[in-house]
Order: structure tokens, then sequence, then C-alpha cells
């Protein structure tokens, strides 16, 4: 077989009981597309001979009959999550060096599930940004090219949707705390889903936003999607937040019937939307009507207020997660000078250990949660975002089975395009996406089309909590109607 | 609500983030964009709204106050910019 690293996690599954490959042969593949991929950044540490190590048991195992689905299946790894062993320094200088002694119980899952670590990916530091700028490694670069511009990937899962784009890997893991997984999904052409909060442990996860935070998969597929969520679930007694729901077996749910679900469209989204955009909206509902599912026009009142209350809640809680570094426990510690006391050595060590985007929000955390602005900033946005989680509420009680809606305002766009002394410009890349993190939903983005440059453009669903084998059946219904198979060309 | 250059400084020595006089007035020209944004919230009527904690209605879990685990002072250590003798090191704290 050739090109064994483009397979799907589905083929690649059903290739390696049958005989047709081995999980070494798939993994040789992989580091062979990693060792040729230098130009998108995406690997940031590579671990080759864990890989194949864990290929060779993986094998043994298949040939016992032992298989699980996610067995033999080369996976890459967003630098946030905890390897024991392996560099794990969520894009930051300050974790520089930075060995985790614990693994994360997502990983811990996936290995036990018998797939393949093949190296550590890049994302923004400590997961704040939408452009895969804000990394101590650098950008990462989007496969995705149609002149002589360098695209974004997205962020802050930039390297996991890079990677997964490119073919260097079958699948990746991804966390989306204001859309991290599904806008970069969306700009590289895959597949990305964020589960319902407390479906998958957050343990061993960096912490950006503890209230927000939910890993997933980043995969080609819906329905590698939906194996790859089987396989990172769990209920975990190590998070107090992980949710005491059974996971079912969510690719025997995919029955690609939709007659009779009412899907949502909201009708705020339209407002100031790009026509490009609005025009790939009214296509996937098209679709969706045409799969036999009803259409119906619903509102979602706060919508606009989505955006500010985010950025106001995740600065405050960043703020507090990251004051665990400090130069004492892990990580850097700044060159002291004489005389230089404790509180020298945490400002120094804070002020060259973080970016300037992480800089920034700490300080707006620590602004928006100080006396005298706690009431006035982030009571008043937990308020509203009590209010924003009612408007959804509302809808499903209204028996909408899902909601579609546009998952970026427009496509990959240059990296450096953005104004960097204006962060607010950045932050509305994340218009679409936001929302659902505050309301803990689960949804997918799903590739849908190309703009008129050939860039890919997506849809996302939004589902019911807990019920992502739903979700998922009604993305895999989109994703067969779009029929999107578009790949990028190779140029790196 | 406008961040001035003190408060600037301020909430940088909050956040225990060392930042150059220098660099003041950027920093509240930066912080006084974002805290504009933000603004938009006081449109909203939150009268009677109670303050969202999480988003799925639980009672966080409870387990029973036994130590689960433990004896690892190596591995704990064992990122550590500067431990000694089985602790942590830092600068002096006291004068």
């Amino acid at each position: 077989m050739s090109d064994l690293n483009t397979l799907t996690i589905a083929d690649a599954r059903d290739a390696l009981r049958k005989g047709d490959t081995t999980a070494v042969e798939l993994t040789e593949a992989c580091l062979t597309a990693i060792e040729g991929a230098g130009a998108l950044n995406a690997f940031v540490h590579k671990t080759p001979e864990m890989a194949r190590d864990m290929a060779r048991a993986a094998d043994a195992r298949i040939k016992a009959g032992d298989a699980a689905p996610m067995t033999g299946i080369p996976l890459g790894i967003k630098d946030l999550f905890c390897v024991k062993g392996v560099p794990s320094q969520a894009a930051s200088r300050i974790l520089e060096g930075f060995r985790p002694e614990y693994e994360s119980t997502v990983t811990q899952n996936l290995w036990n599930a018998g797939a393949v670590m093949l190296g550590k990916l890049n994302q923004d530091e400590f997961a704040m940004g939408s452009a895969n700028e804000s990394s101590c490694y650098g950008a990462a670069v989007n496969p995705w090219k149609v002149d002589d511009r360098q695209l974004t990937p997205g962020g802050s899962s930039g390297g996991s949707a890079a990677a997964v784009a490119a073919d260097l890997c079958l699948a990746a893991t991804g966390t989306d705390t204001g859309g991290s997984i599904r806008q970069p999904a969306a700009f590289t052409g895959i597949v990305g889903l964020k589960p319902t909060y407390g479906r998958v442990s957050r343990w061993g996860v960096i912490a950006y936003a503890s209230s927000l935070d939910q890993a997933g998969p980043m995969t080609k597929t819906v329905r590698d999607a939906a194996i790859m969520l089987g396989a990172m679930a769990s209920v975990d007694p190590q998070d107090s937040t992980s949710a005491d729901v059974a996971v079912p077996d969510y690719e025997s749910l995919l029955t690609g019937d939709i007659r009779g679900k009412r899907i949502g469209i909201p009708r705020e989204y339209r407002d100031g939307l790009p026509p490009e955009i609005e025009a790939l909206w009214d296509k996937g509902a098209a679709m969706l009507r045409d799969a036999g599912a009803q259409i119906v026009d619903i509102s979602l009142p706060h919508t606009k207020y989505a955006l500010p209350a985010y950025y106001v809640i995740a600065p405050a809680e960043a703020s507090s997660n990251l004051a665990r570094y400090d130069g004492v426990r892990y990580g850097r510690r700044a060159k002291l000078g004489q005389g230089d006391g404790i509180t020298e050595m945490y400002e120094k060590t804070r002020a060259e250990g973080f970016g300037p985007e992480v800089q920034r929000r700490v300080m707006i955390g620590t602004y928006v949660l100080s006396a005298g602005f706690y009431d006035a900033y982030y009571n008043r946005a937990r308020k509203v975002r009590a209010l924003i989680k009612r408007d959804f509420d509302n809808a499903f009680a209204e028996g909408i089975d899902a909601i579609l809606a546009p998952t970026t305002p427009s496509a990959a766009f240059g990296l450096g395009a953005m104004d960097s002394s204006d962060p607010v410009q950045m932050y509305l890349n994340d218009v679409f996406t936001v929302t659902l993190n505050l309301v803990g939903l689960p949804g997918i983005a799903v590739p849908v089309g190309q703009d008129r440059q050939g860039l890919p453009l997506g849809l996302q669903l939004f589902g019911r909590p807990f019920e992502e084998g739903e979700l998922l059946n009604h993305a895999l219904v989109l994703e067969r109607a779009a029929g999107f198979v578009a790949k990028p060309d190779r140029w790196w | 609500m406008s961040i001035t250059e003190d408060q600037a400084r301020k909430v940088a020595h909050l956040a225990r983030i060392a930042v150059d006089d220098a660099a003041l007035p950027a920093l509240a020209r930066e912080l006084n964009g974002i805290l504009h944004f933000m603004e938009q919230l006081s449109e909203v009527d939150v009268t009677g709204v109670e303050p969202m904690t999480g988003v799925t209605p639980m009672r966080l879990k409870r387990r029973e106050d036994v130590v689960t685990t433990g004896e690892m002072a190596d591995k704990i250590l064992s990122n550590a910019p500067d431990a000694r003798e089985g602790f942590f090191a830092v600068p002096k704290v006291v004068e």
C-alpha cells in the first residue's frame, strides 16, 4: 500500500485487521512525512523511537486478536497535553525543559487503546490565540497555499490542524477553549470536534480557562472523529468536572439518517456576515433539508455579547491558572541580580517566560478580578453567560435537535496579517465559536466548500449536552452531501 | 472606565510581571482597547440573573478524606529549577 500516512483512522483500522499493513509501516510512513514537512513547523517535539516501540507493541496486540479501534493508529499530540517524559510546554518559554512525571488521562486512554505517539504539535502559547502566532516555537504554517503568502492554520490547535491536513499523522488531539479545535479545522479543511464540557477529562491538560477548556479529536473525517472521541472520553475520578456519563460506541450511532430532525438556524449570526460565508451557510442548510431535516429559524438573542463575556471570563480564569508559573516548581527561572528577592524572581521569571499575548490576558484577568472591578466586569460577564446559556436552553426546549452555523468569518488569513497592536482584531475571529464554550455544549466543524481563492471553508453544528453521537450523525450527513475531498497541493 | 499608567503598573505588579516604565503607556493603551471592547456588556439587563459558575448543573464530586497518593518527593522536585535536600529552593524571603 502506498501513502499510508494519507489513510483515515477507519481505513487504517480495517487494513490492519485484514493484515494488509502493519502499525510499523503506518508509523514509518508518518515519520517520513513529518521529516519532509519541516516548513510547516507542525511537529515541535518528535518522538520517533517511542513511536516505533508503540507500533511494534500494537502489531503484537493485533496479531494476538486483542485490537481496539485505535490500535496501531499514529497520532500527533498537542503540546498542551502532558506526556510522561516528553517535553510538554504549552508552546511557552516558561515551561522550557519541563518533562512531566505523569500522563494526561486523554493520552493515557489513547495509549491504552494502542494508539501510537508521533510527537508534540505546535499551538498558541497556553492555547491563547487564533493564528498559532503566539508560540515559542514560531508559527505553524497552513499546508493550504494559493499565492506567495504563508497562511495561518488557525489557532490555538494550529499544529494539530496543519499536521492532519498535510497527512503527517492520521489524526491529532486538540483542545478548544474558545474555538481552538473548530477554527483551525475550518482553516485547513478537516473535521474538529469539541465535546460537551465534562465528556473528556482535563486531567494532565495544561490549564488555560478551566470552566471552558475541553479536549477533542481533529481528524480527516466525521467517522474518524467518532472513533477517536470514543477512545479519548472517559469518566475520570482525577477530574472533578468529569461527568458520570457512560461513553457510548459513537461509530455505531452513525446511521446517516436525520429525517424529521429539526435544525435551527440562529438569525443573529447573519449580522455583518460576509456574503460568501452566508452563501455557504445557506448551502449547508439546503443539504440538511435535502436529507429530510426540517430547517427552523431560531433566535439566540444574546449572541453578540458572547465575545466580550468570553474575553472577561477566560482571562480571569487564566490569571488564576497561570499563577502557578512562579519559577519555583517547574520550568524556567530568570537569572537574578544582586539583592533580588522572591518578588523580583517572580516578576522577572514571568516577564521573560510569558509571551506578549499571555501577559496581556493574565493582566486583563488580574484587572477584572481586582477589588473594585470584580462586579463591574467579572460578575457581569458571568451573568451575561447565564443569559447566553438560557438562549440555548430555550432553543433546545422548543424541540431543536441541532444548530447549524458558520465556523469562521473568513477563510485562513496570512501569517502576520493581523495588527498586533490591536489584540481585539484577533479576538473577532472567535465570534462564532466562543459561544459554545460559554454554554458547554458539543460542536463539530465540518469542511463544506472552498472560497473563490480555493481555500477551505467550514460550517459547524451544535448539539445537545452529551449527545455527541447524534451530533456526529448530523455532521456525517453534512460531510456526505458536501463531498469535500480537496487536498492542499504539496509545496513544503 | 479607563486605565492610567499608574494603574497599569499596579496591575502588572499584582500579576507579578515585570514591566519597564517605558512600556507602561503602550500597555495602558492595549488594556484600554480590550476594556473598551468589554464595555458592551453594560448594555445587557442582568437584573435578577445569578452569575454562572459552571456549565453543567452538577454538584462537585465528594470523596473520602484520606491519603490516596504520595511518597514521591523526588518526582515532584525533578522539574524544579533549584531543589536542594528534598526541598524547593528560593531566594531569601525574610530580610
